[in-house]
C-alpha cells in the first residue's frame, strides 16, 4: 500500500494562500468521504486543516499516480488560486508522509513548538476522514507519537504567550487558583485575555476598575465581575490575591507612596501585580514589600522567551521520540510486502494437511469420532508449529532490505502461486 | 554485615544529592534519578535498621550516633512521604545532603554497626523514637521553608527560568513546611510525655531545658502564624532557625550531658 500527502503550510505559504484552501472539520469530513468514494478512485483520505496547514492524505493499493492525484485535490481546493499555491505547496510520499504526520501531531511543525491544540486537530480529522487500513494505522500511530513528546518532555508545559505566562506565574505563587480574586486595573485587550486565562484555571475576576465606567461594565458583565471607577483602587487591594493592570494612563495608577500601606497591612499575604501597561501602571518599589511581586511587560516577555527556548531544546527529546515512531511504521509497512507471501504459505500447508488427510480418509473413517478430531488437532498443530519460525522470520526480515528476496525466495521453495502437485 | 549496608545508603544518597544539584542545571533531566536513589537509599538503610534491631538485645540507637542513623532515616521517610511527587522532588536538595551528613556522623561514631548490649527497655525506645521523629519533621519543616525562600528569591528576582524549573508553588510550600512543624510539636510533646512519666528523671537538665525551649519555640511560631500572622518569608526563617537550634544545640547539651 502506497500513501501521499499533499499540503500547505505556514513555512512557504503565506496567511492569503492558506485561507483559501482553509476548511473547518464538517467539510473536511466531506471533501474526504468525496475523495474516497468510488468515483474518484476508492483512497483512503483524511483532510487535516488548521490554522497553519492544510495537508491531503491519501493511501491506495500500489497506485504510482496517487501523489499526482493527492496534488490535484489540493489544487481543486484552492480554485483560482491554484497557481499560486502550486510552488508553495509540498508533496510527500510513504516514510516521508508518515513522519511529516508524526511531527505535525508532535507540535514539532507548528509556528510554537509543542503547541497544545495540533493533537486534538489531528484526532478530529482522523475522526471525520475516511481512513482505511493504512491511515487508521499511520493516523493511530501519529496521536500515540504526539502523546508520547507531551508526556515524556516538557515540551507543552511552559507558557507560550504573555496572558498564559501571567496565570502561570499565578500558579507559581498561590498553587491552585480556586477562588483566587483578580482585579482588573484598565479594561484593555492585554487585561481581557490575560483575566480569561486566569478564570480558565479557576479564578474569580471580582472586579474590573476603569476610568470610563461603561467600557468596563462591558468586560465585567462578560467576566462575571463587578464594573468599578478607579476611586476604589484601594479598597479592593486590600483582599486581591492578582491584579491586572493594562490603563493607556501617561503615569503610574498604582503608586507605592499611595498604597504601600494597604499592601504592608496584608502581613505578607502573597499579591501579584501584573503590568501590561505601557507606560506602566504598577510602581515598581512594591517589589520591596513581603509577598508582594511585581512583573512587568519585559519581565513577562523574558519569561516567555525562556520558555520558548526550553520548548525548543525539548523538541530535541521529542524529534527522537517522532524517528523511534516513524520507524515502527516503517517496520509495519515493510512487514506488509510478506503478508501475501506467508499467506499462500499457510493456504499450501492447509491444503497438503487436508488432501492427505482426505487420502486417509478409509482408514480413519474406522476410527471414533473423538479419534478422527484428535488426528485433525495434531496434524493443525503440527503445521503450525512448524510455519511458526518461517512466519516469524520473514516478518522480522521484511524490515531489512533483503525482506522481499526472503519472500520470493519462500515462494520458490514451496511453489507457491505454480500449479499444486498434491 | 550491618557496616556492609552502610554503603550502598551513602552511595544512594549522595547520587540523589548529586541528582537534585543536576535538576537544578537541566530542569526535568535528574530528578527521577535522585527519587530512584533516595528509594534505593531508604530500602537499603531499612534493611540497615532491621540487622541493628534483630542483632541488639534492646533498643539499638540510644548513643548520639545510634541516634542520628535513626534519625538520617526518619528525615528520609519524612521527605518520601512528599518527594515522590515531581513538583516536590526538590525538597530532596535540602534533604538529601542533610541525611547523608547525619548517616557519615553516625558512621564515624560507630552508630551503624551492632550493640548488643544495648537497651534500656521500651519507654526509652518510645521517648527516642518519638524525639527523633520530632526532629526529623522538623528538619523538613526547614528544608522546605529553605526552598520557600529559594523560590521567594526567584520570583522576587523575576528569574527569567522560573517557569522552566518548576519548583512547588508558594503557597504549597508554606503548607507543607507548617504541617511538618506541626507534626514534629506533636511527636515532641509525645516524647516530652513519655520521658517524664516513664524514664527516670533527676531535676531539669540541660537537655530538658533545651528540648522544652525547643518545644515553645515552635508552639509559639505556629500560635503566632495563626493569630499575628506570621507567615511568607518571616515564617521561613523562623523555621530555619528552629531547625538549626534543634541541629546544634540539642546535640550538645543532651549527649555531653
Amino acid at each position: 500500500m502506497r500513501l501521499a500527502l499533499a499540503g500547505v503550510s505556514h513555512h512557504r505559504a503565506p496567511l492569503e494562500l492558506r485561507e483559501r484552501v482553509a476548511v473547518d472539520i464538517a467539510t473536511a469530513g466531506a471533501l474526504a468521504r468525496e475523495l474516497s468514494s468510488r468515483q474518484a478512485g476508492e483512497h483512503e483520505t483524511v483532510v487535516l486543516s488548521t490554522c497553519n496547514r492544510t495537508e491531503l492524505y491519501l493511501a491506495a493499493d500500489d497506485e504510482e499516480s496517487l501523489a499526482e492525484h493527492a496534488d490535484r485535490a489540493l489544487l481543486a481546493l484552492a480554485g483560482p488560486a491554484a497557481e499560486a499555491l502550486a510552488p508553495v505547496a509540498y508533496r510527500l510520499a510513504d516514510e516521508s508522509a508518515a513522519l511529516h504526520l508524526f511531527r505535525v501531531a508532535a507540535g514539532l511543525d507548528s509556528m510554537v513548538p509543542g503547541e497544545g491544540e495540533i493533537l486534538g486537530q489531528v484526532r478530529d480529522a482522523f475522526e471525520a476522514g475516511a481512513p482505511g487500513p493504512l491511515l487508521d494505522r499511520v493516523f493511530r500511530m501519529a496521536l500515540h507519537a504526539g502523546r508520547r513528546a507531551r508526556v515524556e518532555t516538557a515540551i507543552g508545559e511552559s507558557p507560550a504567550s504573555i496572558p498564559a505566562a501571567a496565570a502561570a506565574l499565578a500558579q507559581q505563587v498561590f498553587d491552585r487558583l480556586d477562588g483566587r480574586r483578580v482585579v482588573l486595573v484598565g479594561a484593555g485587550r492585554m487585561s481581557e485575555l490575560t483575566a480569561r486565562n486566569l478564570r480558565s484555571r479557576g479564578a474569580n475576576v471580582t472586579v474590573v476598575l476603569n476610568r470610563t465606567l461603561e467600557r468596563a461594565e462591558s468586560l465585567a458583565t462578560e467576566l462575571g465581575a463587578r464594573a468599578a471607577s478607579l476611586e476604589e483602587l484601594g479598597a479592593s487591594l486590600a483582599d486581591a490575591d492578582v491584579v491586572v493592570a493594562s490603563t493607556s494612563a501617561p503615569g503610574l495608577i498604582l503608586s507605592a507612596d499611595e498604597l504601600a500601606a494597604t499592601v504592608r497591612a496584608r502581613r505578607g499575604r502573597p499579591l501579584l501585580l501584573v503590568d501590561l501597561a505601557v507606560p506602566r501602571d504598577v510602581d515598581p518599589a512594591f517589589a520591596a514589600i513581603d509577598g508582594c511581586f511585581v512583573y512587568d511587560l519585559d519581565d513577562l516577555e523574558g519569561i516567555v522567551s525562556a520558555s520558548l527556548a526550553g520548548r525548543r531544546s525539548e523538541a530535541i527529546e521529542a524529534e527522537r521520540i517522532v524517528s523511534e515512531e516513524a520507524e515502527r511504521f516503517r517496520a509495519w509497512q515493510a512487514s506488509l510486502a510478506v503478508v501475501p507471501a506467508i499467506a499462500s504459505l499457510r493456504a499450501r500447508a492447509e491444503e497438503i494437511r487436508a488432501a492427505e488427510l482426505a487420502r486417509m480418509e478409509a482408514r480413519l473413517g474406522r476410527l471414533p469420532e473423538s479419534d478422527r478430531d484428535a488426528v485433525d488437532t495434531v496434524t493443525t498443530q503440527i503445521v503450525n508449529k512448524l510455519l511458526h519460525l518461517p512466519t516469524v522470520r520473514m516478518k522480522e526480515a521484511a524490515v531489512t532490505p533483503d525482506g522481499v528476496l526472503y519472500a520470493d525466495v519462500v515462494r520458490h521453495l514451496f511453489g507457491l502461486g505454480e500449479e499444486s502437485e498434491t | 554485615m550491618a557496616e556492609l549496608l552502610v554503603w550502598p545508603v551513602l552511595i544512594a544518597y549522595g547520587e540523589a544529592a548529586v541528582a537534585y544539584a543536576g535538576e537544578l542545571r537541566g530542569p526535568g533531566r535528574y530528578g527521577r534519578f535522585g527519587i530512584w536513589g533516595v528509594r534505593i537509599g531508604w530500602l537499603a538503610q531499612t534493611a540497615l535498621l532491621v540487622v541493628q534491631a534483630l542483632s541488639a538485645d534492646g533498643f539499638p540507637w540510644g548513643t548520639w550516633a545510634g541516634a542520628l542513623n535513626l534519625l538520617s532515616w526518619l528525615v528520609v521517610s519524612a521527605y518520601l512521604v512528599w518527594g515522590c511527587h515531581p513538583r516536590y522532588r526538590l525538597v530532596g536538595l535540602g534533604v538529601m545532603p542533610v541525611a547523608a551528613g547525619l548517616l557519615v556522623l553516625s558512621f564515624a561514631g560507630g552508630g551503624t554497626g551492632v550493640d548488643k548490649a544495648a537497651g534500656d527497655g521500651w519507654a526509652l525506645a518510645v521517648h527516642a523514637g518519638l524525639m527523633l521523629a520530632a526532629f526529623a519533621s522538623f528538619t523538613l519543616a526547614a528544608a522546605t521553608a529553605l526552598l520557600y525562600l529559594y523560590e521567594d528569591r526567584r520570583l522576587s528576582r523575576r528569574d527569567t527560568g522560573l517557569l522552566r524549573l518548576r519548583l512547588p508553588s508558594l503557597e504549597g510550600l508554606e503548607r507543607l513546611s507548617v504541617r511538618a512543624a506541626l507534626a514534629g510539636l506533636a511527636l515532641l510533646s509525645g516524647g516530652i510525655v513519655v520521658g517524664l512519666a516513664w524514664l527516670d528523671v533527676d531535676g531539669l537538665d540541660a537537655a530538658m531545658s533545651v528540648t522544652v525551649a525547643i518545644w515553645a519555640f515552635y508552639g509559639l511560631a505556629l500560635v503566632l502564624r495563626r493569630e499575628a500572622g506570621l507567615q511568607g518569608r518571616r515564617l521561613a526563617w523562623v523555621l530555619v532557625a528552629g531547625a538549626m537550634l534543634v541541629a546544634v544545640v540539642l546535640p550538645l547539651t543532651h549527649f555531653a550531658s
